[in-house]
């Protein structure tokens, strides 16, 4: 397949008073045209940060893009003017929030709002639009799609609203389509639906997705490749087989022993990753999961350089780390 | 009845027929009640001694308020609620206070429950100054004993809440419901508002307490993966009302109520081998409003079956019925059919 997009060693840093937090240090990843990956990790370890950075969406100040390239379609995003990131946004990248009932806007209806990005890169005119807008609703399986497109945000459910926003992110046919936590705040039957019409529509239209979550659930389900990442750094990337059932990274096999399923016939008990995330405050010298990792005692990871993503098999990154690599390091 | 136990000097709490209504008013100055938000509308269920019972449903379907009307934090429109014998809805000041003490309750938001201007100490120190338990040195032996317990360093007992993690504040407020040696705790979504490994590390320590202090659980959460994991029985909600009962591997692998099939499938597995084959129940639709449930039974209007089987369920409240022994499902035939 195709590469779409390249992100080479991205750095996002915020500058507060308190000092520099090092929200993404150092990430190169990438996504191939179609396929759905996934950048799972608990919060604060810098998902959210390196999907708005793809679309320059970080807030500055505080925060900045201190080094790095995104390269898309062969254009490094990090040198596009604003005026040729605003053609990008939402046309050929677009995103779908967390929130669904803060991200849409209240005082304009549902067709205003899906309407105006296809007005604006299709160039279409207001009735077109609007024909436009009414198929796209169809699709995310809005009932009624023509009597409701005068609506207000407010006279729909979370679940719908969510579908609104797949409809207005799909509308202009991305290539890629960043889901920043998409089913987060919605039940569970609801948190299916929404899925379901995603994975979908992003097949039948061959978008790559690029889906941000902590439920390992939803990235079982749907993807293809799986980022895992640790405070602002991955530390293991490989396909979502790989990820679930060969992991080869500490905090990973940790994290995968942790999530309790509901298939387990037999009570086992849940293992845990003992401590607390670092703060990304503090300068992280070397392996930054040397505090928890259950086997530390001959390695110099803290003290030696960052780990560094090394293919261990086709296709399998880890981070470089050899106690964290160790296999005996599966917590008790 | 619903019980877990043939013996019934095991039962714990008995619920018989709870109602919660939630009067709507209209009107500034005269007050009319106009409707009735129907948050729990006749629930009967039993928790037996040193059990987790869990209350799995969708937001909104009354899930929280049950667990509020049990302890009498709401009191409830109707139905009867025994704790060890004793009816609590009879109960009034001085004396629903002493069996308060018995009865604990663990917060969703462990940011918003415990109070930022109390430290440690303070916080866990509350509910026994409350009930008058455990004077002077005998209280702070008692913090430091209950730190230990749930894993807090007792060298923090003069910390406040936001030197704490999110995982160590669920400590906290573990702690002040274990404070007052309670027999039942009702713990509505612990787990929630926790990532995934400290997630873990709570349920782990919730379960124990349990063999430790021969607790009982009242569980409420949405994820089913967690209640699962945690439950020794599962209660399935729907708008207000119970529609499955059992044991929690039954109610896994032989799902009967439609609504649970689909909850059930709804919940994908942290596993891409099964998910590839998994298939999956999608429900159309949303929650009807607690405001004006559809009459009969509450879920036929998103059951796919509704009116297939020539059943009567939009004019008769499915009763519990147990098909096998300990599994109970609401008795509607099209929701029960394949």
């Amino acid at each position: 397949m195709a590469r779409l997009l390249d992100v080479n060693n991205l750095k996002t840093h915020f500058f507060t008073e308190e000092g520099v937090v090092r929200a993404v240090d150092g990430v190169t990843w990438h996504v191939d045209e179609g396929e759905t990956l996934a950048l799972v990790g608990e919060s604060g370890c810098g998902k959210s940060v390196t999907a708005m950075s793809i679309l320059r969406l970080i807030p500055s100040p505080p925060g900045r893009i201190v080094d790095g390239e995104i390269i898309f379609e062969g254009q490094n995003l990090l040198e596009a003017s604003d005026e040729e990131m605003r053609a990008i946004r939402g046309n050929r990248i677009s995103m779908v929030f967390q929130e669904p009932m803060t991200s849409l806007n209240p005082v304009l209806t549902i067709g205003q709002q899906i309407r105006e990005s296809i007005i604006l890169h299709l160039g279409l005119n207001d009735s077109e639009a609007t024909t436009r807008s009414i198929e796209l609703l169809e699709l995310v399986g809005i009932p009624d799609a023509a009597g409701r497109i005068n609506d207000y945000p407010h006279q729909f459910s979370g679940g719908m609203r969510q579908r609104v926003m797949i409809a207005m992110a799909l509308s202009c046919n991305p290539k890629l389509l960043i889901a920043d936590e998409p089913t987060t705040a919605l039940d569970v039957t609801i948190q299916a639906q929404v899925m379901e019409i995603m994975g979908n529509l992003s097949k039948d239209l061959g978008t790559a997705v690029l889906i941000i979550t902590h439920n390992l659930g939803v990235v079982a389900r749907y993807a293809d490749r799986v980022n895992v990442m640790y405070a602002g750094r991955i530390i293991e990337s490989s396909t979502a087989e790989n990820v679930f059932h060969n992991p080869q990274h500490g905090y990973t096999v940790g994290l995968m022993a942790s999530v309790p399923r509901l298939d387990d016939e037999e009570h086992v008990r849940l293992a845990t990753i003992e401590g607390q995330p670092p703060l990304l405050i503090d300068e992280i010298h070397g392996c930054a999961f040397q505090p928890r990792c259950p086997k530390d005692e001959s390695c110099f990871c803290s003290s030696e350089g960052t780990p560094e993503l090394t293919e261990i098999s086709p296709g399998h990154w880890v981070a470089d780390c050899p106690c964290c690599m160790s296999r005996d390091t599966v917590p008790a | 009845m619903v019980t877990a136990e043939s013996n019934p000097n095991d039962t714990l709490v008995s619920v018989k027929d709870l109602k919660m209504y939630f009067p709507v008013t209209e009107g500034l100055l005269i007050q009319r009640h106009t409707a009735d938000v129907k948050a729990v509308d006749g629930l009967t269920f039993d928790v037996a001694k040193n059990e987790t019972l869990g209350l799995v449903g969708e937001s909104g379907c009354g899930k929280s308020t049950t667990g509020r009307a049990i302890l009498q934090l709401h009191r409830p429109t109707a139905g009867s609620v025994e704790f060890d014998g004793v009816e609590l809805t009879d109960l009034k000041g001085s004396e629903l206070r002493r069996f308060r003490r018995r009865m604990q309750m663990i917060f969703q938001d462990p940011f918003s429950s415990l109070n930022p201007r109390m430290t440690v100490s303070q916080i866990i120190g509350e509910p026994m100054a409350i009930h008058g338990l455990y004077k002077g040195q005998e209280r702070r032996e008692r913090i430091e004993f209950i730190m230990n317990a749930v894993g807090l360093n007792p060298l923090f007992a003069k910390r406040y809440p936001h030197e704490f993690s999110g995982g160590q504040r669920q400590r906290i407020g573990i702690a002040r419901a274990l404070a007052v040696e309670p027999d039942f705790i009702v713990c509505d979504e612990p787990v929630s508002a926790l990532d995934v490994s400290i997630q873990a590390q709570v349920v782990n320590l919730l379960e124990d307490l349990q063999t430790e202090f021969g607790l009982t659980y009242l569980f409420i959460a949405h994820d089913l993966s967690v209640v699962k994991h945690i439950s020794d029985r599962i209660a399935v909600m729907y708008l207000g009302h119970i529609v499955e009962l059992s044991e929690a591997n039954e109610l896994y692998n032989n799902p009967i109520h439609a609504y649970t099939k689909a909850l059930l499938s709804a919940v994908p597995i942290p596993d891409p081998v099964v998910e590839k084959t998994r298939e999956r129940i999608i429900l159309e639709g949303d929650v009807p409003s607690p405001l004006n449930p559809p009459a009969g039974c509450v879920f036929r209007t998103r059951c796919t079956r509704q009116g297939t089987t020539g059943c009567t369920c939009s004019d008769t409240t499915p009763e519990l019925t147990e098909v096998s022994p300990g599994h109970w499902v609401a008795n509607c035939e099209c929701c029960m059919s394949d």
